[in-house]
């Protein structure tokens, strides 16, 4: 008897041992602008990172992971090239999480390949980039996720006819741009104007370039600018020039309301439809859930917005790989693999990596803004097209195609 | 020069030394083996950190070149980074649309275009100074910056050229993803254009530009071509810039069109005034100090390094007026004084005696005090400390608590400071 | 009304919005730089936390826009008095570049201090009703806010004229920009006549800052990302002239408006050229002395 229960408390040590033993902690890279000009974007996806990391700890047990996070820099990629070669080459992380600025990714191409580490991009947002490495994976979208079938929609249910296009001088908006045009020359629409806004970096006075639009008379202007100062500068502008009652119906992607300003916008924002993936009113379990422990988090006064959704939800994709791995993630293309064809509930509604291009594929919902009955402003969803690839990569444009 | 010889052996002795400090002056010290040491010594210390080894060694070529124009010639710029941009757009232009990825050669044709570019803005605007100068060489990067976005086509924007492919160095050495060999072809540029500089600044040349910097209406009154000098030194600057720019380039194999910024210009002079101008050594020591605090105050904290960083240059300047290298030569004069008063100092009691003017320092300290004070009080009630505003609740009675104690605080650290320097002996105070 | 004559009026009301912003907050800066001769790349960092104070004051205790305006400036004059007499003062004879690293230092730890209290979020002010909305001449709204900076910038510029020009401050002021030692051995206190100058000149720094939020929105980069345009404006008029500020700000303003409006591919080129061509044929800028 006693040799009996003897061996069975040695299994029994032996298993725990074992478990216990089995036990990994995944080191995470996460890089992002701390500081500078653009720090309010790296803040959103940061604090969503932080807040499911909190959450969520338990559902990757007995596993851990060790969150480094190091300052992206300014958008030449050079800071972050640097910052994430030592995080791979000193600090051994075996996932990078992260990255605002297309220019970080692009960089950053040749490193990741060579050093066989996954990356999981939390924003940056020109098309071609997850063709560059075939560890990039990324969960927040490309310009043409937004941007593409808005032109069809506006062609088709706004009534735009012709259209005229302003925006920030730089790839994101050029990319943002030519992915309208596209969809809706081929719809059959026009587009009589194109307007670039000047740089990203200060947020210029945008009466004049409005102004130019009034005086074209076109039935929708199109603008992309970056989220955060410049898009309640420009929805001002768009008021105080009394476009809406010229006939000049204001369209874009969602960075023209990112959620955390629209309260600000005022009544100048009413009417104004975009497309994107997500709203802070938008109607689903997982997104009501995620506001509710986002106010608890952060105060009510505190919204999250379409960066933050993206950044839960790369966390929750990687969390859901550790676990798939069994925290076995040091081999990188395994990881990758793994994540292939990952699909979840998220904040957005149903999301998918696509396997074959290993970017995003989500609901696209094109929403207006309208005032709550409790006073706020918010967003309705008036259309969506469902399951929505990167149609850069499907149509093989330019880049996009290698 | 008087043939006279004078009798006081005094002033023999000094002018012997004079000459021979000049004859001896480009002489190599055993000291300055020390920088090029230390950077080999790196390379074996820290093989993992040989990426951001990298990008200080390019920092110091950026800051040398921005010395001798800067330090020796007396000239301010804040536009240097459009030449390191015209060399970095060289070498990735070069690659991506003629081909042309032999690195070397891609390194000297950086430098080149460079050079010309700053000789043709040179010519221009090296004869204004102060503000105008500036805002001439802001203006001109700033519009280099913006012809680049117009032609994106050409330079890919702010999302610049990617995919650069640079051949193996010599034909052998390939790039790895430690930075191995890029950190050993950057110091072997950075040595070789650190003799160039070297040898320029102890010529003839480095004389004409140090009188051009110290007194500029003398070289023209004694004949010296000082048009033509600067404009061939800000080429010569240029030029070095460029290079940096090229090595940017092809150690990142990457380049945007913010290598214009005048953030780049900016940081750069922060770096060469931090380290001190006017020394070939200077721009070592500043681009290495703050790149490492940089680089370590961001990994402190990724949100709030700038805290550091402004910190240090405030105290830099209030502190080490000359830069880190005026500190040590400040330093080794100190001693030496210390030492010569050591002998002169009395041994009579000091004690502090009060003044009307010690009453003002103390109203005005009190008065700063309660500023801070404030403020803090302002800042706690914005973050809610709680442990801190337990004992006094509500905006205007914190801030009031605040400010009340802010200034006895103030008072009461400088009247500790008066305690401890303003105390005079009798003798001093008969006197 | 005729097309072009529409467009005209167009650029110079938007301009002239722009222009007023450029001057409320330069002029600060050109007077303490002519006067002083001081460097002071801290003038943003200043017009920042004249921002931040109204962005507090109307949001969290719920002080009205204009009262809020007049505090910030009070408040941030009186501080930045503080900062020349202790640390400033030191350094008057110190080098340009001592001044610029000193006053770049203040303007990070200023960024890093505010984003540690603010956040980096951009932040907007709520308006008072009647500064919402615009002004329809039938031919074009006019945004009121914009007709409120060009008001606001009239009054102050024939205050600050009337200082200048009539007052006995002001004549004191302009002998010791002219020449510091005569003035000074006609009994003139240049150092307080420094601390009052710098003091105002900060007020309004503080001012066009609070007045900025609406027009591009407030983070705490804010001190170092418009820096170089009130240095071009500061140049391109001359140190020290209140006039040439003005001309400068009005230069650049309509000529960076209409060029957006008819070339906006150019970008922010036009108001580098401007600055170059200026420079060139005029060092000193417009009003400067030699």
């Amino acid at each position: 008897m006693r040799m009996l229960r003897w061996a069975g408390l040695a299994a029994l040590a032996l298993t725990v041992g074992a478990t216990a033993a089995q036990a990994e902690t995944v080191k995470i890279g996460v890089v992002l602008p701390f500081s500078g000009a653009n720090a309010d974007l790296g803040h959103q996806i940061d604090k969503a990172f932080d807040l499911y990391i909190k959450l969520h700890a338990k559902d990757i047990a007995p596993h851990k992971v060790e969150i480094i996070k190091r300052d992206e820099g300014p958008p030449t990629g050079a800071v972050a090239k640097t910052v994430t070669t030592e995080l791979i080459t000193n600090d051994k992380v075996q996932i990078l999480a992260g990255f605002v600025f297309s220019p970080s990714a692009i960089a950053l191409a040749p490193v990741v390949t060579q050093a066989k580490v996954p990356m999981v991009i939390a924003n940056a947002g020109t098309a071609w980039i997850t063709n560059l490495s075939p560890y990039y994976v990324r969960l927040s979208f490309s310009m043409w996720h937004p941007a593409y079938p808005m032109g069809a929609y506006a062609y088709d249910k706004i009534g735009c006819k012709t259209a005229a296009v302003a925006y920030t001088d730089f790839p994101p908006g050029k990319d943002s741009v030519l992915a309208f045009t596209t969809g809706f020359e081929k719809a059959g629409g026009k587009i009589t104007l194109s307007i670039p806004m000047g740089s990203p970096v200060q947020v210029p006075d945008f009466t004049p370039f409005l102004q130019r639009v009034k005086d074209a008379h076109p039935d929708c202007l199109y603008a992309f600018i970056p989220s955060g100062a410049h898009a309640t500068g420009i929805m001002k502008a768009y008021g105080e020039l009394g476009l809406r009652k010229a006939g000049v119906k204001l369209i874009g992607p969602m960075d023209l309301i990112p959620d955390n300003k629209l309260q600000d916008m005022g009544d100048a924002a009413i009417g104004t439809i975009v497309m994107g993936h997500y709203a802070v009113d938008l109607d689903n379990a997982a997104n009501k859930a995620f506001q509710k422990e986002w106010h608890q988090a952060y105060g009510k006064d505190s919204y999250p917005d379409f960066m933050s959704a993206a950044g839960w939800d790369t966390m929750h994709a990687i969390f859901d790989t550790i676990k798939k791995l069994n925290g076995k993630v040091d081999d990188g293309a395994k990881f990758v693999d793994a994540m292939k064809g990952w699909s979840a509930d998220g904040p957005r509604g149903h999301v998918m990596i696509d396997p074959a291009t290993r970017d995003i594929v989500q609901d696209e919902h094109a929403m207006e803004v309208i005032r709550k009955p409790d006073g706020k402003l918010g967003e309705k969803i008036v259309g969506t097209t469902k399951a929505v690839k990167d149609e850069c990569k499907v149509l093989k444009l330019g880049r996009c195609g290698s | 020069m008087s043939d006279i010889k004078p009798r006081d052996p005094a002033i023999l002795d000094a002018r012997e030394r004079g000459a021979d400090y000049l004859v001896r002056r480009h002489y190599f010290r055993w000291t300055e083996a020390l920088p090029w040491l230390i950077a080999i010594a790196c390379f074996f210390l820290f093989p993992n950190r040989m990426t951001f080894g990298n990008q200080v060694l390019i920092m110091v070529m950026f800051a040398l070149s921005l010395d001798l124009i800067l330090g020796y010639a007396g000239v301010v710029t804040l536009g240097h980074a459009a030449f390191f941009g015209v060399g970095a757009y060289t070498v990735a232009l070069a690659s991506l649309r003629l081909g042309w990825s032999e690195p070397i050669s891609g390194l000297i044709a950086g430098g080149l275009l460079a050079g010309i570019v700053g000789a043709a803005v040179g010519w221009f605007i090296v004869r204004y100074r102060g503000l105008t100068l500036l805002m001439l060489t802001i203006a001109f990067a700033a519009m280099l910056q913006e012809s680049g976005n117009l032609r994106s086509d050409l330079t890919g924007g702010y999302d610049g050229l990617p995919g650069l492919m640079f051949d193996p160095l010599l034909g052998y050495f390939q790039y790895d993803l430690y930075g191995h060999t890029n950190y050993w072809y950057v110091l072997v540029v950075l040595a070789v254009v650190f003799y160039f500089v070297r040898r320029i600044v102890y010529s003839p040349f480095g004389q004409v530009l140090t009188g051009i910097r110290e007194n500029v209406r003398r070289m023209h009154a004694i004949g010296s071509p000082v048009h033509r000098r600067l404009v061939t030194v800000y080429a010569i600057s240029a030029a070095i810039a460029g290079v940096a720019g090229a090595l940017f380039t092809q150690t990142n194999a990457y380049v945007t069109l913010t290598v214009f910024d005048f953030d780049n210009s900016a940081k750069v002079m922060v770096m060469l005034i931090l380290g001190g101008t006017g020394r070939l050594y200077g721009p070592f020591l500043g681009a290495a100090v703050y790149m490492i605090l940089e680089d370590y105050f961001s990994k402190l904290s990724p949100t709030f390094w700038q805290l550091g960083i402004g910190l240090l240059l405030v105290l830099a300047v209030l502190f080490a007026r000359r830069g880190l290298l005026g500190l040590a030569e400040d330093a080794r004069g100190w001693f030496a004084a210390k030492e010569r008063d050591k002998e002169r100092r009395s041994s009579a009691p000091r004690r502090l005696v009060w003044k009307r003017e010690h009453w003002t320092a103390l109203g005005s300290s009190a008065l700063d005090g309660a500023i801070i004070g404030f403020i803090a009080g302002f800042a706690i009630n914005m973050k809610q400390i709680e442990l801190m505003t337990a004992f006094v609740t509500g905006m205007p009675a914190r801030a009031l608590t605040f400010t009340l104690i802010g200034a006895g605080i103030g008072a009461g650290i400088n009247a500790i400071y008066l305690l401890i320097t303003s105390r005079t002996s009798v003798e001093e105070q008969a006197s | 009304m005729p097309h072009f004559a529409i467009i005209a009026v167009s650029i110079l009301f938007d301009g002239l919005a722009y222009a007023m912003f450029l001057f409320i907050t330069a002029v600060g800066l050109s007077v303490t730089m002519g006067l002083m001769g001081f460097v002071n790349l801290a003038h943003g960092a200043f017009a920042m936390a004249g921002g931040f104070i109204v962005v507090s004051l109307t949001r969290s205790y719920g002080v009205g826009f204009i009262p809020s305006l007049i505090i910030a400036s009070v408040l941030i004059g009186l501080i930045s008095a503080r900062f020349e007499r202790r640390l400033y003062r030191r350094l008057y004879k110190a080098t340009d570049l001592e001044q610029v690293l000193l006053t770049i230092g203040l303007a990070f730890m200023a960024i890093a201090i505010f984003t540690y209290f603010y956040g980096p979020i951009p932040k907007s002010v709520p308006l008072p009703d009647w500064l919402e909305g615009s002004v329809n001449l039938g031919f074009r709204a006019f945004p009121t806010y914009r007709a409120f900076l060009i008001a606001l910038g009239a009054v102050l510029i024939a205050v600050l004229w009337y200082g200048f020009e009539m007052t006995n401050i002001g004549a004191k002021i302009r002998a010791a920009v002219d020449n510091r030692s005569m003035a000074e051995s006609v009994g003139i206190n240049v150092d307080r006549l420094f601390t009052l100058t710098f003091a105002v000149g900060s007020g309004l720094a503080a001012l066009g800052g609070g007045l900025a939020i609406q027009l591009f929105g407030l983070t705490p980069s804010f001190a170092v990302l418009y820096l170089v345009l009130f240095l071009i404006v500061v140049a391109v008029g001359g140190l020290g002239s209140l006039k040439g500020t003005l001309l400068a700000a009005l230069v650049i303003g309509i000529i960076d408006t209409g060029g957006k409006y008819a070339f906006p591919v150019a970008g922010n080129l036009f108001i580098y050229a401007i600055t170059a061509i200026v420079l060139l044929y005029k060092p000193t800028g417009f009003f400067g002395r030699e």
